[in-house]
């Protein structure tokens, strides 16, 4: 598909096309043959970022919360009472917010990573980045139900909705199931892993492009195509703001709502 | 890619279609709000991932 695009480009100009080739970045650095990417050291360093923002939020307590306090407080009952109390339930969504807020806080830091001049790169936009979050949110929601319902019942639960019988059920269960074991994990990696890769590749290709039709194209009609491009840029700029934004929110609302539809008593 | 083109309107519209209706039901029962919201944004990833299998079919074929 971008082959093509890319060869069509390259033959007619000297303009390169970005693809799914741009993300593959040179190593910084490597230890004997394990080359360190830009993307790896991005999501060591949102870690100490993270949690380096919330110790400082929480370092000097006050009843009335200074502004670092007020922001900390504020991603923190964001997580805890706009996610996880509306999607588990009142009853015991306590347990699951560290893993809630971590998952939120992770993934709403390396997605913006993408936006900050000199980093520019979302982390997640690597699918194999993504693969162990959705991993791991597989293991804790199937854990969780099956440490409630026992196995048989954790598999009863999640394949039989409440109110239905009869033979649909022959039709009803295989697809449960499946939509269940199969597709909440893919669908939640990839709509991460979609999202930041599509974005961000809408980035390079208004930027480079908006940099080839105006400096090197030699064609002085090009230039006003190298300015909307430019301008679209910008554009896309404060869409990928809400876009980076929303993909965090999602992928935690949707693991509270895994979680809490495991812990379910029915359907 | 004409083909992901296509294959997007589905999705384009029920996304449009399910946020109409939220807006619709907020408009018409405020308090109601923060529980339409994670039915709508529900909604919207379920209509979302068929668009996303778009993408990844667009890439693996």
């Amino acid at each position: 598909m971008t082959t093509a695009v890319l060869n069509a480009a390259s033959d007619s100009e000297g303009y390169h096309a970005p693809g799914p080739a741009s993300f593959d970045l040179p190593p910084v650095f490597s230890i004997g043959d394990f080359g360190v990417t830009k993307p790896m050291l991005l999501l060591v360093l949102s870690v100490p970022l993270i949690v380096g923002f919330f110790w400082a939020a929480s370092k000097n307590k006050a009843v009335v919360p200074g502004k670092l306090q007020f922001a900390g407080e504020y991603v923190y009952g964001f997580v805890r009472n706009g996610v996880a109390r509306d999607s588990i339930g009142s009853h015991d969504f306590m347990k699951f917010v560290p893993l809630l807020f971590s998952l939120f806080t992770f993934i709403l830091v390396n997605n913006y990573f993408g936006l900050i001049p000199f980093l520019q790169f979302p982390s997640f936009s690597r699918f194999s980045f993504v693969l162990p979050l959705a991993a791991l949110v597989w293991l804790v929601f199937n854990g969780v139900g099956v440490a409630k319902h026992g196995f048989l019942g954790y598999l009863k639960h999640v394949t039989v909705p409440g109110g239905i019988s009869g033979p649909i059920l022959v039709l009803i269960i295989p697809l449960e199931f499946l939509s269940t074991v199969l597709v909440r994990p893919v669908t939640l990696a990839l709509r991460l892993f979609a999202n930041l890769f599509a974005g961000h590749l809408l980035l390079i290709l208004f930027a480079t492009g908006a940099a080839y039709l105006i400096l090197d194209s030699g064609n002085p009609w090009y230039i006003p195509v190298g300015a909307l491009s430019f301008v679209l840029g910008i554009a896309v700029s404060f869409l990928e703001l809400l876009v980076l934004f929303l993909q965090a929110y999602v992928f935690t609302l949707l693991t509270a709502m895994y979680i809490g539809g495991a812990l379910a008593d029915e359907h | 890619m004409i083909g992901y083109g296509l294959a997007a309107i589905g999705p384009g519209v029920g996304i449009g279609l399910i946020f109409a209706a939220y807006i619709n039901g907020v408009a018409r029962q405020p308090e109601a709000q923060s529980r339409l919201q994670t039915i709508a944004i529900l909604g919207f990833a379920l209509a979302e991932a068929l668009a996303i299998i778009g993408i990844a079919l667009a890439f693996v074929l």
